[in-house]
């Protein structure tokens, strides 16, 4: 079970300002049932800009309830430029802060505010199940790259673990994955294209004879060994003759009938990998 | 407050008598039972009498017990030793209902170790294929590991039926029967499963102790190396009170096995019965006929799961959800999107469990306590049966 503060316990067990307002001057719809969380939040604006009213219908867990909620309350009294400050931040401190993997159900109420004001100056229809710009980076939950990067820039995430409690994304199939990662590099500054010229064809390009066969014992004591350890085997370097690489099986995996898939599969695959495409491996 | 635990596929309450039948082997009788003294000679007795308890319950011979710490551990020792025990084979048939302990670590065998593996869909009631298990088995299968009984919707496997064709391929045949044992009637001299995983924390007896059933003769490579603990099968100081707790429980079992499907069944349908007819926009998941007879699961409409646990916690009842949300994932439970639950359905799914330690009173409070909470979340919620937003971009089948 989840470590909710007094505050988020308060909230889910006594939600403030539940239902719909006839006359909202602005309303944001995001998520949906698929995505297991979605929030219509609906604001009332006087004529001196100050948002009179404020309420909300949320479908979600404990902290997407509570989030709504600290939201509603937030909202009333703020001029609607002052309400455009609130972060998701604000909303996790209003609770006294969210588990970290609860955090998007603070995104999923700004997303809904921005939407709400949006919807107000009628720059927007007010559904809109995450903000629907860019590319679309997350399948499962529907998440584009648009909103992961201001995620990420919001709240300076650092890994894809982060980007999934504030966004969703990954947290489903995890074929977004490797997106997730381009985009943090990004978002960080790091190139993500690396000059194609700078590269070696393979990591062994450019060594000397020494580094070579440096490079080949790392990969064997690395890559190789603790794998055939595990099943009480192990392997010794014999031999390197240019790019014939010899090697010995030893404990369980000396005479094991499958030893000859492992050479090729296992070892040689993996000096082929990191070291030279050109090696072959026998066992001597 | 008292806690009305419905929460019994998760883990059980130690059954009082088997807390006595332990305690003793705590202070008094703490010997290790590999001495050669007489001290610690005596607790290989009790090992020994648990042992014969263990098989008594499932009809299979005591040498062919091994226990473990866990069902997990159960589980891996048996595909680990059936790959390593048949290495040229390098396909793996198992479920995509199955426990963590078998996806996972089918997962990483591919993933790492390049083995292939068949995860055999279900249908909506979440029921096997049996003809698309046919289709599966190949000459290089090397293990079957297919759950005697599913943890989140309580159904029950074809297993005799599947273990027989596999027999019949020659392929090994295991089964994770953890939630199974202690509630069905299990007869190994009939069922020609090769393994069969169970763990004592599910059947009234402590967490940290485990079996598995290796048939006799069968090809077998432990797991954990060391010492000559289990006849040189699993190495390590055997938890002795767990052991000694597991063959009081295994006993109990036996003696308890009719009143679970009678008496916990009569209570299971009878809140079953009770929520599905009170409350509207509700769905039973599940096989409604081959299923345990403790388990219960419900999906609720409209309303997210966590937020149920979570206010039934409030007034002490204590379930479990298949919602992602309680689990750290984001997903709905792997079990019912392999059954295509609707995600109308699927976030607000409930799984009650009851034990033979559950009474009428405790049900009766169930029933109706239930739906004024469930009509309070649903007064919160956008959605409803008359409005639903439409879905997001994505089926979540991968
Ligand atoms: S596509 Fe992002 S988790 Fe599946």
């Amino acid at each position: 079970m989840w470590e909710y503060t007094d505050k988020v316990k308060d909230h889910f067990l006594n939600p403030r300002n539940v239902g719909t307002l006839e006359d909202a001057d602005g309303v944001g719809e995001v998520g949906s049932l698929a995505c297991g969380d979605a929030l219509t939040l609906y604001i009332k604006v006087d004529e001196d800009g100050k948002i009179s009213d404020a309420k909300f219908q949320t479908f979600g867990c404990a902290s997407a309830i509570a989030s709504s909620s600290a939201l509603t309350e937030m909202l009333i009294g703020k001029t609607v430029e002052e309400a455009e400050k609130i972060t998701n931040k604000d909303i996790a401190e209003y609770l006294g802060g969210l588990p970290r993997e609860k955090m998007h159900c603070s995104v999923m109420g700004q997303e809904a505010l921005e939407q709400a004001i949006k919807n107000m100056r009628g720059e927007a229809p007010s559904k809109m199940e995450h903000s629907h710009e860019g590319e679309l980076i997350c399948e499962c939950f529907g998440v584009f790259d648009e909103e992961i990067l201001h995620a990420i820039k919001e709240n300076d995430l650092k890994t894809v673990e982060d980007v999934t409690n504030f966004t969703k994304a990954g947290g489903g199939c995890g074929k977004c994955i490797p997106d997730l990662e381009r985009l943090l590099a990004e978002a960080h500054g790091e190139g993500v294209c690396p000059t194609p010229s700078s590269k070696p064809a393979f990591p062994a390009q450019g060594m000397t004879n020494i580094q070579r066969m440096h490079l080949i014992e790392s990969v064997i004591d690395n890559d190789v060994r603790p794998k055939l350890q595990a099943d009480g085997g192990n392997i010794e370097l014999v031999d390197i003759d240019r790019d014939a690489v010899v090697v010995r099986f030893l404990g369980m995996c000396s005479g094991c009938p499958s030893s000859q898939a492992t050479l090729k599969n296992l070892v040689e695959t993996a000096l082929r990998a990191k070291v030279d495409p050109a090696l072959t491996v026998r066992e001597g | 407050m008292k806690t009305i635990y419905l929460d019994n596929n998760a883990t059980t309450q130690v059954d009082p008598a088997v807390f006595e039948a332990m305690k003793p082997y705590f202070t008094e009788l703490y010997g290790n039972p590999s001495s050669m003294h007489r001290f610690g000679g005596q607790v290989g007795v009790k090992l020994k009498e648990a042992r014969a308890s263990v098989a008594n319950l499932l009809g299979c011979s005591p040498e062919e017990i091994i226990f473990t710490s866990c069902g997990s551990e159960s589980d891996n020792t048996a595909i680990r030793s059936a790959l390593s025990a048949r290495p040229e084979r390098r396909h793996i048939i198992t479920t995509a209902v199955e426990h963590p302990a078998i996806l996972s670590l089918c997962k990483y065998l591919e993933k790492k170790d390049g083995y292939e593996v068949t995860y055999l869909g279900t249908d909506e009631r979440g029921r096997l294929d049996i003809e698309e298990y046919k289709a599966a088995l190949r000459p290089d299968t090397a293990i079957v590991s297919i759950m005697w009984a599913n943890n989140e919707t309580g159904n029950i496997h074809p297993i005799e039926e599947m273990a027989k064709i596999a027999k019949e391929h020659d392929v090994f045949f295991h089964t994770d029967a953890v939630q199974a044992v202690g509630k069905v009637d299990i007869d190994l001299s009939r069922v020609p499963v090769d393994m069969l995983s169970l763990s004592g924390h599910k059947l009234h007896a402590p967490k940290g102790v485990g079996a598995l059933f290796v048939r006799k003769r069968l090809p077998f490579r432990p797991f954990l190396i060391g010492g000559h603990q289990e006849r040189s099968r699993r190495a390590g100081t055997e938890n002795t009170t767990g052991i000694i707790a597991l063959g009081k429980a295994c006993e109990l079992a036996r003696e308890h096995m009719a009143e679970e499907n009678t008496e916990v069944k009569r209570l299971r349908d009878k809140l079953e019965k009770g929520l599905l007819e009170s409350i509207p926009d509700t769905k039973l998941n599940g096989d409604p006929e081959h299923r345990l007879p403790n388990t219960s699961n419900i999906s609720f409409g409209y309303v997210e799961g966590e937020a149920i646990l979570l206010m039934i916690d409030q007034v002490g009842i204590a379930a479990s959800s298949g919602s992602a949300c309680t689990s750290g994932s984001l997903e709905p439970s792997h079990v019912l999107r392999a059954m295509g639950v609707p995600f109308t359905f699927a976030h607000g799914s409930i799984r009650f469990s009851l034990s033979r330690f559950n009474t009428e009173e405790e049900i009766d409070f169930v029933i109706e306590t239930l739906p004024p909470i469930i009509e309070n979340l649903r007064k919160l919620s956008p959605f409803s049966a008359e409005k639903q937003a439409p879905a997001c971009t994505k089926s979540f089948s991968e």
